[in-house]
């Protein structure tokens, strides 16, 4: 190893990078792209449902009732028809994907029985707004209907005491602050490492090959660990700057609360980083084309960390072959450490397996990366 | 022999079943220019990238700077500068920036790199250029560069892969005095080429055709030894009428046109100019002029592959 030559690699390859527009679009844009979309694409809280009312009573009751919708942050009313037939054109049309319809004796039900019949009807072709939709409603209606009968029984001078009228406990996708975000975000960081890491790498050696510069670099004394080295250190560098950026625009932007240790995540960063651009390298050696090993670079990272590292879904309820195929992606254990040192403040003691783990898989992807390229044209 | 830089002992090299280099053999002695000559894809290229060490020979054996390149070709690289038949330094970088990344990859040390940064510069008239980036050169300053770039380290022994196509006249002749300066300062010097007014510059030009090496010698040797007859130039007009009652004329070798007058080879003392006037005369031919000439490397090269068949 000369210092002299991974030097000169490096500077090199920096200079390129700063000359290059895909190369600054992948390191500079794509991160403040990703946090962005992603961040606010990637959301399962239920809000601001568009919803329609129709009202078959008009009462007192039935408006008071409304008023516990309008007042809700889950729906917002956007009509209010007054035929079913205007409710299901609404609903088929997608104007709204709840419909809410207060029988004619509502009133009546309410004096009678405490309880209510409220008829729910919802778009299920996203079966898991639905689901939550309908939860949220029922609370709605049972929160009314809670107030209503302690108002009868005040007003028949009864005490009322911890008494509850039918209340509906099925809040399963009940999130206490609604922040489905504070778990996204870290997932979104490091799909955001995976991304640029393995994009910019894949560039490296495959640009010598298109551009032909190839040919004297193979006829130098480099040696294949100088090049390696020498054409990373830049990229690790731009991925850390990355790092530090996304970790900003989360904190400062999105409100994701740190509670871990600076020092934690950047070690588990870096490590995470050296794994990100290895695996870019390797494509890199391989395919002799930018498009080409860029186009691997983007498959080979973003489909599993999107979908099979536990950044929106959870590897636990996944079928177990599923989750055996997860186990070999080393996003998901980036992910981990992530989450708990953001929302837990996890240190490096508790967080041994995941980066144990990601030790594990930089060490063998450097074994491979450092023998992938082979100073001949053939 | 300490002064044999180079040597190839039976270097072949096939790909599959095409034999790109058939058992060549061949020195070239420090401050020596060896001129590859040969039509496109006869194994020129190949050879020069066996000895940087690029490609792995199949048979035989290339010794540089007396070490085997199959064995070691790491340690052969210190030793060489090499400049291949593409352009391949980086356009994206500005003149002194690709210079001072060679500096770094061969290790020229810090206290003696100004020095030899300038030397480059100054050789290859790049002055004042520096700043520039290399993209918007033309293509005899890219030449030039890529020579400086390749003879940063001082290395005793150069290989140049067609370093001057595609470079105006003036500049090659310019690129060819470089080359000289460094042979007289004792680097062996593999250069290919396939201009051959540029053979005329060369110590010994090796003739290549078909992946063999058909004859080596110096060029005046090497046209005396192979014309094997006496060469006319013929003004004349139609050219096609001539080249048509030329042909299959007893003692007549070869006819070939060159720009609007022909060569004509004969055998020894078979003809004169005015016999030669005469004949093409009887043929409706009007001549101009005809009176024998020195031949160049190229009346040579055109006979000698016609001889051992044209290109693959």
């Amino acid at each position: 190893m000369r210092p002299l030559r991974l030097k000169a690699i490096a500077v090199k390859e920096a200079l390129q990078i700063l000359r290059d527009p895909i190369s600054l679009v992948i390191a500079l844009l794509m991160p403040f792209m990703q946090m962005i979309l992603l961040g606010y694409g990637i959301n399962l809280d239920v809000r601001n449902l568009p919803t329609c009312v129709f009202d078959r009573e008009a009462s007192q009751d039935s408006q008071a009732l409304l008023k516990h919708f309008q007042a809700s942050p889950y729906f917002r009313i956007v009509e209010t028809p007054s035929t079913y037939r205007d409710v299901i054109r609404a609903l088929d049309g997608g104007a709204c994907r709840l419909a809410i319809v207060i029988p004619p004796d509502f009133s009546q039900r309410i004096a009678d029985s405490g309880g209510s019949a409220v008829q729910a009807l919802t778009d299920a072709s996203d079966d898991n707004t639905a689901n939550i939709a309908i939860g949220y409603a029922q609370a709605v209606v049972g929160a009314y209907a809670a107030e209503a009968t302690a108002g009868a029984a005040a007003r028949a001078g009864l005490s009322t005491g911890p008494l509850q009228p039918v209340a509906v406990q099925s809040r399963v996708w009940f999130n206490e602050d609604l922040e489905s975000r504070n778990f996204i975000i870290p997932g979104v960081v490091a799909l955001v490492m995976a991304l640029v890491g393995a994009q910019l790498a894949s560039l490296t050696v495959s640009r010598e090959w298109e551009r032909g510069t190839m040919e004297l670099l193979v006829s130098t004394p480099v040696t294949p660990m100088e090049l390696m080295l020498g054409k990373l250190a830049p990229y690790f560098l731009v991925g850390l700057l990355d790092a530090a950026f996304c970790l900003c625009f989360a904190v400062f932007w999105f409100k994701v609360p740190f509670r871990g240790d600076l020092l934690v995540l950047f070690l588990t960063t870096s490590l995470f980083l050296v794994v990100v651009l290895g695996i870019g390298y390797l494509i890199s050696v391989a395919i002799r084309s930018q498009l080409g090993a860029s186009q691997i670079g983007l498959l080979v990272t973003m489909l599993p960390t999107v979908l099979l590292s536990g950044m929106a879904f959870p590897i636990d309820q996944m079928p177990k072959a599923v989750q055996l195929v997860c186990t070999f992606v080393p996003a998901r254990y980036y992910i981990a450490i992530l989450k708990a040192v953001f929302l837990k403040g996890s240190g490096l003691l508790e967080l041994w397996r995941p980066v144990a783990a990601l030790l594990a898989y930089a060490a063998v992807i450097g074994f491979f990366a450092a023998r992938a390229f082979k100073k001949r044209l053939e | 022999m300490t002064s044999v830089a180079v040597a190839a002992e039976g270097l072949t090299k096939r790909f599959g079943d095409f034999v790109a280099v058939d058992g060549i053999d061949f020195t070239v002695a420090a401050g020596e220019i060896v001129g590859f000559l040969g039509p496109n894809g006869a194994g020129k290229s190949t050879t020069i990238r066996m000895l940087c060490g690029l490609l792995r020979p199949s048979a035989g054996r290339g010794l540089v700077a007396g070490i085997d390149v199959a064995a070691d070709p790491e340690a052969v690289r210190q030793h060489i500068g090499y400049m291949s038949q593409k352009f391949s330094l980086y356009n994206d970088l500005t003149v002194i920036e690709n210079l001072r990344f060679f500096g770094g990859i061969y290790q020229v040390p810090r206290a003696s790199l100004p020095e030899r940064l300038a030397f480059a510069i100054s050789m290859a008239g790049l002055e004042g250029r520096e700043e520039r980036l290399v993209s918007t050169l033309a293509g005899g300053w890219k030449q030039r560069l890529a020579l400086g770039c390749a003879i940063l380290h001082r290395p005793p022994i150069l290989f140049l892969d067609e370093p001057t196509s595609g470079v105006d006249p003036q500049s090659r002749r310019r690129f060819w005095d470089l080359i000289h300066s460094l042979a007289a300062d004792g680097v062996a010097v593999l250069v290919s080429t396939h201009y051959m007014d540029e053979a005329e510059y060369c110590d010994r030009v090796a003739l290549i055709n078909r992946g063999k090496l058909i004859d080596m010698a110096s060029p005046a040797e090497f046209k005396r030894t192979n014309l094997g007859g006496e060469l006319f130039l013929v003004e004349c007009r139609p050219l096609g009428a001539a080249i048509a009652r030329l042909q299959d004329t007893p003692h007549l070798l070869d006819v070939a046109a060159f720009g609007n007058s022909l060569h004509v080879l004969v055998e020894d003392s078979a003809y004169d100019s005015e016999s030669l006037t005469a004949l093409l005369r009887q043929g409706g031919v009007e001549v101009s002029l005809a009176h024998t000439i020195a031949p160049s490397v190229e009346d040579v090269f055109v006979r000698m592959i016609g001889r051992t068949g044209g290109p693959h």
